[in-house]
């Protein structure tokens, strides 16, 4: 069980480090999308331990939320490359004052 | 447990390629192996219906979907290696290292209970317990994620939509402005002069030469122009042509030899 949840945990903060870390904005995406996948990796692994299904169903609903997010992100990182020419997440400063 | 420790370190290392790869499809390959191996280790652990949709929701839907936006931005647009911030990436590193090293101490100090199983949950099999529950107990959680993924397209096609900026010449449009130029300028309405025909070289940098034996330079592409490239052996080639002609003119007519 615990090592379930401890691999989980790795990947969760190689997705934070990747999140911080790469300028690139669809691999931070893909780093976001790590993220999730490893708290729905915990969520099959507590279901199991206390023997109800209830976990299964929030990984459920936790991957249908992240294909409505991924199909937003994309689309707003299009715009961003149609406008700008990149999608470095540095050249992004409009909203600065 | 074998699956768990063979997929444990193949899923840490391709987690790993997603940090440290340098090509956006790099990464993207090894985010899709790590997904693939979460999809197995969900069947290991009774919950055959997370794993179906793992695979076809997540590697079939939605790395599609980031390899698609890959291939429209540029499969090449690499990262760029210089920081913005100073020392931002040995912090990052700093953070999650403790960050993990915490966690995962405060998970191997824990003690969990003797794992259930799901065999009791699973007994009519893994969709109909899974469905008993989404159209029970969470049927409102169910009905908003319907209008979550309506939104999510109705604003995916919003943001992608492009406003045409001038107005769109159909065929009819342009068969009229070439008339109304004839008309004007006499600029003739069919197409350009095809390149090569009635020179040596019948290739498109090789301007058409007209009757008198003057290239013409309307037969050739404008960006061959531009690079310098139009070859110029058209006028040589009919002055040579034409004393070959001359030359040949005591023997008889041309070919007549044969």
């Amino acid at each position: 069980m615990n090592e379930y949840i401890t691999l989980s945990l790795i990947l969760f903060t190689i997705g934070a480090v990747g999140v911080l870390v790469r300028r690139n904005a669809i691999i931070v995406f893909m780093c976001i999308e790590l993220m999730l996948n490893a708290t729905n990796l915990a969520f099959v692994s507590f279901s199991r331990q206390h023997g109800n299904l209830d976990g299964q169903v929030a990984a459920f609903f936790v991957m249908v939320v992240a294909a409505a997010e991924v199909v937003v992100g994309l689309s707003i990182i299009v715009s961003i490359y149609r406008a700008r020419r990149t999608t470095s997440v540095d050249d992004s400063n409009l909203l600065k004052s | 447990m074998t699956p768990f420790w063979i997929l444990a370190p193949v899923m840490v290392i391709a987690a790993l390629g997603l940090i440290f790869a340098r090509k956006a499809v790099h990464a993207a390959l090894a985010l899709a192996v790590v997904m693939i191996s979460l999809a197995v280790l969900y069947a290991a652990q009774g919950a055959p219906f997370l794993f179906a949709v793992q695979i076809i929701v997540y590697t079939g839907a939605i790395m599609m979907l980031f390899l698609f936006v890959l291939m429209l931005v540029g499969v090449d647009s690499s990262d760029a290696v210089r920081e913005t911030i100073a020392g931002q990436r040995f912090f990052a590193a700093v953070i999650g290292l403790v960050f993990g090293i915490t966690a995962v101490i405060a998970i191997g100090q824990t003690v969990s209970g003797a794992v259930v199983g799901l065999t009791d949950a699973n007994e009519n099999g893994n969709p109909y317990g899974l469905a008993e529950l989404l159209f029970g107990k969470y049927v409102l959680a169910f009905e908003f994620t319907s209008a979550l993924l309506i939104t999510a397209a109705l604003g995916a096609m919003v943001l992608a939509h492009k406003e045409r900026l001038t107005p769109r010449h159909s065929q009819a449009d342009i068969a009229a402005r070439r008339m109304r130029e004839y008309a004007e300028s006499g600029r003739h309405p069919g197409p350009l002069p095809t390149p090569g025909v009635f020179a040596r070289h019948n290739a498109v940098d090789t301007p058409a030469l007209l009757p008198d034996g003057t290239p013409l330079e309307s037969s050739i592409s404008q960006s061959i122009v531009d690079r310098g490239q139009v070859r110029s052996e058209g006028r040589e080639a009919v002055e040579s042509v034409l004393q070959d002609l001359e030359g040949e003119d005591g023997s008889g007519t041309l070919g007549g030899e044969k």
